[in-house]
Formats: C-alpha cells, structure tokens, sequence
C-alpha cells in the first residue's frame, strides 16, 4: 500500500538532513510501529507522509497505491485516505469539534465526487463513535482542542480517525499522556479499523500501547533511517535494552 | 422550526455556491432608464432633489443650511486610510429608475428589470413569494433601495396592524411629517462631521421605522441598499425609534455593482431608544472592494449613531464588513438614560488593497450605564485594517462599566492590523476592562485542517470563521449563515 524508498529530507531552507535515506514498506492490511529515540525523524516522517510544507525532499520516492504520494497536495492526500494523529494536536478557537468534522469530512467526500453527508446523517455517525470512544457529547460542541486535557485531544484525534474511516492512518505518539482506560479505549479505537484494505504506522515509545494494538511489524529507526525491523518480540526486547545497540548505527 | 433552519441551510448553501462560482457575484449592473439630478453639487441640485420628493419647506431649508455649514467644512484626515482627493463636483447626488414618479404604489409597477435585480441579490420583495418560499422560516420585511429611491418595501400591512412604521424615508416625510421633524437631526445634527452634513444636504431616501409604546416588532425589518448608477454617490439616511418598551431588530445589507471609477457613499443612521426600549441593528456591508490593484470600489463613508435616550434602553449594533476599497465608520453609543446600555460587535474583513478604519465610540453619560466592544479585525492581501474606539465616562456617569475586546488577525504577511483605543474618564468608580490580541492564522492550524481534508481557502475561512464566531453569533439567524459564506468570499485569493 505504502512504499517509501530512500527518502532524504531536510528542513527547508538549509540545515541538516532529518531523514537519511529512510525506506519502509507497509502492505495493505497491516499495522507497523515504529520506535526510535527522542529527535530521530519518526515527526517528521509523519508530516512528510501527509505533506506539510517546510521540508525539502532532496532524494527518494513515496508510492501510495501505486501513485506519487509527494506530489499531491495535503487535502488531496487527506481525501485518499491518508490520517494523521498528530503528536500535539492544534487548538481552533471558535470552531466547534462537530463542525470542523463535518467540514472536514464533507470536503474530503466532495473532492472524492461523493454526495456530502446531510446534518442528520452525520450526527448519527458521530454520537455512534463518539459513544465508543467514551467522549461525551458536550466536548463535541466545544471549540475544537481548546482547553482540552492531553489525553481528551487524543481522544479527540481517535474520534476524527474513526469517523473519517481513513485507508492508511499515521499515530505519532497517540498514547504518550493517556492513562491506562483511555489507553485501552483508543488502542480499541484503532483495533475496530483494522481491515484488510486499510493500513496504519503507529509511532510510539512505549510497548504498552502495542500489548493493546499487535502490530504486524516493528520498525527501530535511529539517525534517520529505520535501522532494524521485526516482530512483536522487537518492541518488548527495546523496552527491556533500550536504543544503545543502535546509536552505531545512527551516527 | 428544524424543518426551517434545514431549508435556510439549502438555499444558503445554494447562494454560497453561486458566491464561490463568482468572485463578486454582485457585480452587475441593471438597465433601466435613469433619471439623474445636474452633476454637481450646489443649492440648486438641492431643490432638485427636494422638489422630486415632494418636500415641506422646512426640510428644503434644513438642507440649504446644511449645505451652507459643508460648504465651511473640511474633509476629515484623521483616519488611517489614503486616497485620491474626491471631487464633488463630478458626481451625481440623484438618480431615480425613471418610471418611478412619486414611488411604486404596488409591486406591479416596479420595472421588472429592478425586480430581477433584487431576485439575483436573493432578495424577496415579492411577499407572496417570501411566504411560498421557506414554509416556517421568521419572515422579514424588506425595504428595497436602489440608487437615490427606495422602489419597494415589504410586509407593510401586517407590520401597520401591530401599529410598526415602516418606509421609505420620503414617504415618511409625507405622511408622519411631525415624527421625522421631531427626531430627524436628534441624533447625528447636520453639523456633526463632514459626510454627515454633506449626507444632511442632499440625502436621497432611506428608511423610516418606529416602534410604538410597548410593542414587539413582529417581523425582522431590513433594508438592501444597492447602487446602481453610475458616478453617483449613494447617501440615504436611516431614522429608527423605539418609543418606550418597544422592541426592534433591523439588517441591512449592501451591494453594487463593479465599476473601475470610485463611487461614494456617505450614509447617516440614527437611532433612538426611549425608556426600556431595545433595538438591534445589524449590517452586512458588502459593496464592491475594487479590484486587487485597488482599481474603483466603493468609499464608504457613513455615519451611525444610536441614542440611548431612555432609562434602561438598549442599543446594539453588530457589523459585518466585507466590502468596500475604504471603510470608514464608527457606530456610536450615546448612553444617556440611567442604567442604558451599548453594544457594538464587529468583524471586519480587507483584502486586496482594501482599507478599514472602524470602531465604534461609547459615550456614558447616564448611571450605571454599561458598555461591551467586541471587535475582530481580520487582515489579508496587502489591506490595511485599524480599530480605532473612544469609551467616554462622564462626570455624572456613575457607576459606569465598560468591557473592550479587540482581536486583529493576520492572514499573510504583507497586510497590516492597528487597534487605536482612546478612553476618557471623568468619574472616580467607572470600571473599564480592556483586552487586546494581535495574531497571525498559524501554518499549524492551516495544515491540521489540510490534513483533515480542507483546502487552503476552505481552511482559512473555517478558521477566520471561528475567530469571529463571538461576533457572527450576534447577527439575527437568517442571516448568520450568509455572513459565514460571505466571510470566505472575501477572503478569496488571500493564501497561496
Ligand atoms: N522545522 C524544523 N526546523 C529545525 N529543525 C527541525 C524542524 N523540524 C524538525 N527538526 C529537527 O529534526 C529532528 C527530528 O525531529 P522529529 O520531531 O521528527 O523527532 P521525533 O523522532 O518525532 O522525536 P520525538 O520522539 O521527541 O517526538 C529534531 O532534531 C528536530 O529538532
Ligand atoms: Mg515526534
């Protein structure tokens, strides 16, 4: 489903290399993690992979579904299924959740010459998920993100990918700040997804949320570049030695 | 009431779509055979003017004075906008559709070409029509203004039996001479600014609205300027007030069409609130902004005032200023009743070349009176937005509150924001909060909402959207959903 070959960033505008000929291969239907210290690149991998600017590919390629994913635009890769659970979701004052999903969702159904879901329809849809995700209907008619705790704006990530049934979802540290029941909550969030068409590259450094989501694959990227890949069995043998194995390899 | 808001959301969505096929869809111009005053201005052009309407002497004369008075007058430099010196001798101060004679008695005799005008504009005046349209939907009566003459006003009869005045300021003339002459001029005097007496000495029509003692306005009242002519200066003048306890809320809205000359429009509003009386004025200012390189667009220059003359009254202006190459306006409060009270909630959006320089001024002269400014500046393009707001607290104003907000965003890099408060006070308790913001839309919330799908130009407006909410909230909501259409119109072409 996603193929990245030799990808070689920099931030724009000068400065060193973030990604150092990364290559990483996700088929359709699997779930990878990946796992790699603090500053390696796993971020802006993500924001790579769903297009933000500000970056500069120097050499490399991302094929996703056959096409050039690097040369379609954010909203373009949003309505192809492309998700980011962001590692700190933005707050925007004034909007609120239920309309920006809407919005969002709407846009994204447009682009893709679908009819727009009407108010009813899609309320139903997001009470039905949210109920799930134990988020109560109140939050969703607050401005988007403000004023949310850590773990209510993770949730609130969840409940965007659930709703807006993404065909390959990124979690860039979806965990980091839950407590154990939302931990289990959201891990149950991405497990519902799961399907033979639909992929997801969950970021994180804890083995906790993999005891949850078992991944078809873990990933160790260090300096750049994924350094070593394998089973389940990797991520619990990295909590147990930590990354000093690989700091060779990253330098 | 669900089944209501669902049809206004359709043909709002319908409108909004036809908005983003069209930049500014309200760029035509309308055929019809136009009458016009001599081009220029002087005491004769005023005769002319009274003489068409039909005038009492005493209004004639009150023009003449005022002419007399502007003619001493210099134009005002103070705000922070430029443009080229007007010359007031190259415009019209008149221009009526032809067939009009001493107005419409009945829509049937309203040119059809002005009719479709307002049916392209989505704007009922046909009432048969209003009621078929949106089964449920609050019904608003309009009054419809095109160039110098009001050609129709809606809902009359059913306003007339709650005992609501509404017309066109010259019919009005007519037939409450006594009302007009006794509070004409009570708010804004002819002598008040500039434009103002300019407005005072050749103003054209407008509307009239009173409230009796008590009573609830029915219906939403609003009036739709739109300025057709050519090199002709649109000046209606507005005259509202709500007798004791009564009720009103009022919009009006803006257009005209594109045209690469600069038209002027130098409107007066006043407004009188007696004793526990309440009126909710609400603006969608929409006139043509001129092209990107600053090419024509209208010169809005408009002075509102309202006057909270009762104890206990009420004033609320909200605006919603989109269009315009320049905007100049600041719609005031005169709390002179007893614990009165003002409102003035603003969004005000340039792009382009556009500039703005608007606030509003609150004058607390009356107990306990309470004042609350909501402004939400929003700069795009290389456009030049400033607040610029004056709260005043009196020596007898005893007990005064006033609560100010101004938040300026920044769409871009090349654009610019100013927040110019001014605060006098004269009493020792007065309370008065004051916050300001200056913010720019962040590349983080702009790519959070790509990546959930929106566009760039979708996004920004989402986002401007919710930085105004606090303020779009307060327009009536029929209206509500329009404002939000209109607000990503505008700001088209602002991101890359
Ligand atoms: N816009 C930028 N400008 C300068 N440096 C940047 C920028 N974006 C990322 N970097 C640098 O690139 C490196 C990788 O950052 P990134 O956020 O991708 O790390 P990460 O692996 O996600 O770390 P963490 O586990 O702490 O989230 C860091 O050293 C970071 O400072
Ligand atoms: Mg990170």
């Amino acid at each position: 489903m996603l193929d990245i070959k030799n990808l070689h960033v920099k931030v724009a505008g000068g400065g060193e290399e973030i990604l150092k000929g990364l290559s990483l291969c996700i088929p359709a239907g699997e779930v990878h993690a990946i796992m790699g210290p603090n500053g390696t690149g796993k971020s802006t991998l993500a924001n790579v992979l769903a297009g933000r600017e500000g970056y500069e590919i120097t050499s490399g390629s991302v094929c996703y579904e056959g096409e050039d994913l690097l040369a379609l635009s954010p909203e373009e890769r949003a309505a192809k299924g492309i998700f980011l659970s962001f590692q700190y979701p933005v707050e925007i004052p004034g909007v609120p959740a239920m309309t920006f999903l809407r919005a969002a969702l709407n846009a994204q159904r447009e682009r893709r010459g679908e009819e727009p879901l009407s108010a009813p329809e899609f309320m139903k849809l997001v009470r039905e998920k949210a109920a799930l995700l134990k988020i109560k209907p109140d939050m969703l008619k607050r401005p988007l993100n403000v004023g949310f705790s850590g773990g209510e704006k993770k949730r609130m990530e969840i409940l965007q990918m659930a709703v807006l049934a993404p065909r390959f979802a990124i979690l860039d540290e979806t965990d980091s700040g839950l407590d154990i029941d939302a931990l289990k909550i959201v891990a149950q969030g991405v497990n519902a997804l799961r399907a033979p068409d639909r992929s997801m590259l969950v970021i994180t450094h804890y083995q906790r949320l993999l005891d949850y989501i078992t991944p078809d694959r873990v990933h160790v990227m260090a300096g750049g570049r994924i350094v070593k890949s394998g089973g389940p069995e990797l991520a619990r043998q990295l909590e147990a030695e930590g990354y000093d194995a690989y700091a060779e390899s990253a330098a | 009431m669900d089944g209501a808001k669902d049809s206004i959301d359709r043909s709002t969505l319908a409108a909004a779509r036809a908005l983003e096929a069209d930049k500014y869809k309200y760029g035509f111009t309308t055929d019809v055979e136009q009458e016009f005053a001599p081009k220029g201005l002087n005491e004769d052009v005023i005769r002319f003017i009274s003489a068409k309407k039909g005038e009492p002497q005493w209004l004639l004369d009150w023009r003449l004075a005022a002419y007399k008075r502007w003619l001493t007058m210099e134009e005002p430099a103070w705000a922070m906008v430029h443009y080229p010196k007007i010359d007031y001798q190259d415009m019209y101060y008149f221009a009526a559709p032809k067939k009009e004679g001493s107005g419409p008695k009945s829509l049937d005799e309203i040119d059809p070409d002005i009719l479709a005008t307002y049916d392209k504009l989505g704007i009922p005046l046909k009432e048969q029509e209003v009621l078929l349209g949106v089964e449920g939907a609050p019904k608003v009566a309009v009054d419809a203004v095109f160039d110098s003459v009001s050609v129709a006003t809606t809902f009359r009869e059913e306003l007339a039996r709650s005992g609501v005045i509404f017309s066109s300021f010259s019919e009005a003339v007519k037939e409450h001479p006594d009302l007009v002459r006794q509070y004409l001029g009570s708010v804004v005097p002819p002598t008040d600014n500039y434009f103002a007496t300019l407005n005072s000495a050749v103003f054209s029509d407008g509307t009239f609205v009173y409230i009796p003692k008590g009573v609830r306005c029915p219906m939403e009242l609003s009036t739709y300027f739109r300025m057709n002519a050519q090199s002709t200066g649109q000046f209606e003048r507005t005259l509202i007030i709500a007798d004791e306890g009564a009720y009103v809320s009022y919009l009006e809205g803006c257009t005209a069409p594109m045209r690469d000359e600069n038209q002027l429009h130098a409107a007066v509003v006043e407004l009188v609130a007696l004793d526990d009386a309440e009126i909710k004025y609400s603006t969608v200012q929409n006139w043509w902004p001129g092209d990107e390189n600053g090419q024509g667009g209208v010169y809005n220059f408009v002075t509102k005032r309202g006057d909270c003359r009762g104890a206990r009254s009420h004033i609320s202006w909200t605006q919603v200023e989109t269009g315009s190459a320049i905007t100049w306006k600041y719609p005031s409060c005169i709390l002179r009743g007893d614990d009165s009270q003002g409102e003035f909630y603003s969004v005000a959006i340039t792009n382009g070349a556009q500039q703005a320089d608007t606030g509003t001024k609150m004058i607390h002269l009356g107990k306990n009176t309470r004042s609350r400014i909501i402004s939400k500046g929003i700069s795009a393009g290389r456009s030049n937005n400033t607040y610029r707001g004056l709260v005043s607290v009196h020596k007898k104003a005893k007990g005064a509150r006033n609560f100010t907000q101004c938040d300026s965003l920044l769409v871009g890099g090349q654009c610019g924001a100013h927040t110019v408060p001014y605060v006098e006070v004269k009493t020792p308790d007065a309370q008065l909060e004051h916050e300001a913001t200056t913010t720019k839309l962040s590349e983080e919330q702009l790519f959070y909402c790509r990546q959930r799908g929106l566009d760039a130009e979708e996004a920004t407006a989402l986002l401007v959207n919710g930085f105004a909410r606090d303020v779009l909230q307060n327009l009536p909501m029929e209206f509500a959903v329009e404002a939000q259409a209109l607000v990503k119109v505008s700001l088209e072409g602002s991101v890359g």
